[in-house]
C-alpha cells in the first residue's frame, strides 16, 4: 500500500507524528515511478537529485512554519517551465530545452514547500485529447493500459490515478485538465480565466489557457488551487481579485443550492452510462438539499467550431516563436535563414500541431479573417452570454465532463474531427472563461466517469463546496485501479 | 470556400514558415477541408451587431510603474543557444 492513498491532511499527520519524513515522501514518489512508470509512461523528465536535496533541506523548517502542502510531492505538466529541468511541451522542437527561469506557479509551489518530482507527458503543445500527440511516448490509462488517459494533461491525471504522485499541475485550454481527470477517475479543476498566472506556461491559446490542480480528492484540490492562485505582475491577464481560502468553503452544506442542468449536455453522443451517472449524482445532491432544473445553453453546438478557429488562430501566432534560432531543435544542412525556419518547424512539429498552425494561419488570412476569425469571436460572445444568463439564476451548472469513458489507444488518430468531439462538453467553459471541475462519479465497464460542475466567475468556492458534498456522499474517489497495488 | 486546394495549403504553409511535401499538402488539404467545412456551420448564426469577444475579463491597459528593473543577464540568456560566437547568436546567411 502506498502512502499516496492518503490526503494532504493525513500525510501531514504522519509527518507530524514522525512516522514518515519528508525525504520518505519524496522517495516514495520515485519508488512508485520506478515501479509503475514503465507501464504508465507518464514522466518525461525526473528531478530526483534536486528533489531529495530539497526535501532534506525542508526537514529543517519547524512544524509551526509549515503550510498544509509542505514537503508533499508534485508532478508538473511539461508545458510549464522549470528552471534547469528540461521542458519540451512533448515536442521535438524543444528537445533539450532547459528553461532559465521558473513559471510563477512553480515559484508558488516552492513557496508552499512542495517538491517537484518531474515533468509530465502531454499532447504536443497541449493539442490533443489522448496524449497520442506526444513526440516522445503515449501515456497509458492506469485503469486499462490499452486505453488513453485523455489529454492534453493525460499524464498529469494518469500519474495521480496510478499513485505515482499525490498532486499534479495540468493546463486546460478546451478541457485538457477535466477530460483526463474524468478518464482517469481523479479530481481536476480549471479555474476562472485569470485566477492563476500564466507566466511560464508555454502559450497555446492565450485567451483560453489556464493552469489548474489535479488531485485524488476535493480538499487537496482546493488547497493546491489556493497555493497557485493570485495576481502576477508578469501576467497582465491575471486578475487582481482576492484569493479565498477555498478549503474553508467545504462546509458540507448545500441546502437551497440551485443547480442548472443544460439539456444540450445530455443529448446525442453522450453514453447511457454517462447520462445515468449524472442523473444519479443529481439525486445525491437533491438528498442534501439542492434543487435542479433543466435549462438550455442554446449555442453549445457551435462551441466546437468556434474553439477550433480561435484556439488555432492564437496558436499560429504563439507558436511562431519556435524558429530554431535561440533554443531547442535546429534543422541542419540548410542554405539560408528562410529554409532554416521552414525546415526546423517542419521537422520539429508533429502533424496535429502543423494542422492547427495552418488552420489558424488560414483563419487569420486576408479574405478569410471576417468569415472565420471574426465570426468565431462573435459566436464566442453568444456562448458567453448563454452562461451569463443561466448563472444569473443558478449557483452551478452540472453535466458530464466527457460524452464517454476513455477510448482505446489508436481508435481516433486518423480522424481529427472525431477526436475533437471528445471535448464537446468542456470547450464552451473555456470560451466563457468560467471555472469548472471534474470529479469521479461512476464507472462504465470498469472505466471511470466524470461529473462536471461549472460555476460563476471567480466562484470556485461554490464548486468545491458542491463537489465535496457529492464526494463525501459517494465512494467513487476511494477506488483505485488494479495497477495501484501491482498485478 | 470550405474546400481547400493543394495550392492554398502550400501558400498557408509558406505563410506559417512550414516546409511541406506534395504528399503532405494533399493530406492536409483533405483534413483542413473537412475542418473548415465543419466550421461553416457558424454561418447559420446571425451575428449582426454582436461584439466580438477577444477576452473574457474586463481588463483594460494593465500597466506597471515606469521603473527600470533588471532583466536576465546575457550569459543566462545564451545558455540554450546552440551556435554562438562572441556572445552573439549565429544563423545561416540571410541573403542568397
Amino acid at each position: 500500500m502506498t502512502l499516496f492513498n492518503r490526503s494532504a491532511k493525513e500525510l501531514q499527520a504522519l509527518v507530524l507524528s514522525k512516522e514518515v519524513s519528508l525525504v520518505d515522501l519524496t522517495n516514495e514518489a520515485f519508488d512508485r515511478v520506478e515501479k509503475l512508470d514503465g507501464e504508465v509512461e507518464a514522466f518525461l523528465a525526473l528531478n530526483k537529485e534536486k528533489a531529495l536535496e530539497e526535501a532534506t533541506e525542508l526537514e529543517r523548517t519547524p512544524f509551526e512554519e509549515r503550510g498544509p502542502l509542505f514537503g508533499l510531492p508534485i508532478g508538473v505538466k511539461d508545458n510549464i517551465v522549470t528552471q534547469g529541468l528540461e521542458t519540451t511541451c512533448a515536442s521535438k522542437i524543444l528537445q533539450g530545452f532547459n528553461p532559465i527561469y521558473d513559471a510563477t506557479v512553480v515559484k508558488k509551489l516552492r513557496e508552499a514547500g512542495m517538491v517537484t518530482i518531474g515533468k509530465l507527458n502531454m499532447d504536443e503543445f497541449a493539442m490533443g485529447s489522448s496524449n497520442e500527440n506526444s513526440a516522445y511516448k503515449t501515456t497509458k490509462n492506469p485503469w486499462s493500459l490499452d486505453r488513453v488517459p485523455g489529454g492534453s494533461s493525460g499524464a498529469s491525471a494518469a500519474a495521480v490515478a496510478a499513485g505515482e504522485v499525490p498532486f499534479s499541475l495540468g493546463s486546460d485550454t478546451g478541457g485538457s485538465i477535466r477530460q483526463p481527470a474524468s478518464y482517469c477517475g481523479v479530481v481536476g479543476m480549471k479555474p476562472t480565466y485569470g485566477r492563476v498566472s500564466r507566466f511560464g506556461l508555454v502559450a497555446f491559446a492565450s485567451s483560453l489557457d489556464q493552469i489548474g490542480p489535479i488531485t485524488r480528492n476535493v480538499e487537496d484540490n482546493a488547497l493546491l488551487l489556493e497555493a497557485i492562485s493570485g495576481v502576477d505582475a508578469n501576467d497582465s491577464t491575471s486578475a487582481n481579485v482576492d484569493v479565498p481560502n477555498f478549503a474553508a468553503a467545504l462546509t458540507g452544506d448545500i441546502k437551497g443550492l440551485r443547480i442548472a442542468v443544460p439539456k444540450e449536455y445530455l443529448g446525442e453522443g453522450v453514453s447511457e452510462a454517462v447520462r445515468q451517472s449524472v442523473m444519479d449524482a443529481l439525486k445525491v445532491l437533491e438528498a442534501q438539499g439542492a434543487t435542479w432544473e433543466e435549462v438550455s445553453l442554446p449555442h453549445s453546438k457551435y462551441a466546437l467550431a468556434t474553439y477550433y478557429i480561435l484556439s488555432s488562430s492564437e496558436a499560429s501566432s504563439n507558436l511562431s516563436r519556435f524558429d530554431g534560432i535561440r533554443y531547442g531543435f535546429r534543422a541542419e544542412n540548410v542554405e539560408n535563414l528562410l529554409d532554416l525556419y521552414k525546415e526546423t518547424r517542419a521537422q520539429g512539429f508533429g502533424d496535429e500541431v502543423k494542422r492547427r498552425i495552418m488552420l489558424g494561419t488560414y483563419s487569420l488570412s486576408a479574405g478569410t479573417y471576417d468569415a472565420y476569425y471574426k465570426k468565431a469571436q462573435q459566436v464566442r460572445t453568444l456562448i458567453k452570454q448563454d452562461f451569463d444568463k443561466v448563472l444569473a439564476d443558478y449557483d452551478v451548472i452540472i453535466g458530464p465532463t466527457a460524452p464517454t469513458p476513455a477510448f482505446k489507444i489508436g481508435e481516433n488518430v486518423e480522424d481529427p474531427l472525431t477526436m475533437y468531439a471528445n471535448d464537446i462538453l468542456t470547450i464552451p467553459i473555456n470560451l466563457a472563461g468560467v471555472p469548472a471541475i471534474s470529479i469521479p462519479c461512476g464507472f462504465e465497464d470498469g472505466l471511470p466517469l466524470g461529473l462536471q460542475i461549472i460555476g460563476n466567475y471567480f466562484d470556485e468556492s461554490t464548486i468545491y463546496r458542491v463537489a465535496h458534498v457529492y464526494e463525501q456522499s459517494t465512494d467513487f474517489h476511494k477506488q483505485t485501479p488494479q495497477i495501484w497495488e501491482g498485478k | 470556400m470550405a474546400e481547400l486546394t493543394k495550392e492554398e495549403v502550400k501558400h498557408v504553409a509558406h505563410l506559417a514558415r512550414l516546409a511541406i511535401t506534395e504528399e503532405e499538402a494533399e493530406r492536409f488539404a483533405l483534413q483542413l477541408g473537412a475542418i473548415t467545412e465543419f466550421a461553416e456551420q457558424l454561418k447559420e448564426l446571425d451575428t449582426t451587431n454582436v461584439e466580438p469577444t477577444t477576452h473574457v475579463l474586463p481588463l483594460v491597459n494593465v500597466l506597471r510603474e515606469d521603473v527600470a528593473t533588471k532583466g536576465l543577464d546575457r550569459e543566462t540568456m545564451m545558455l540554450n543557444v546552440k551556435e554562438q560566437e562572441a556572445g552573439q547568436v549565429k544563423v545561416p546567411s540571410i541573403m542568397d
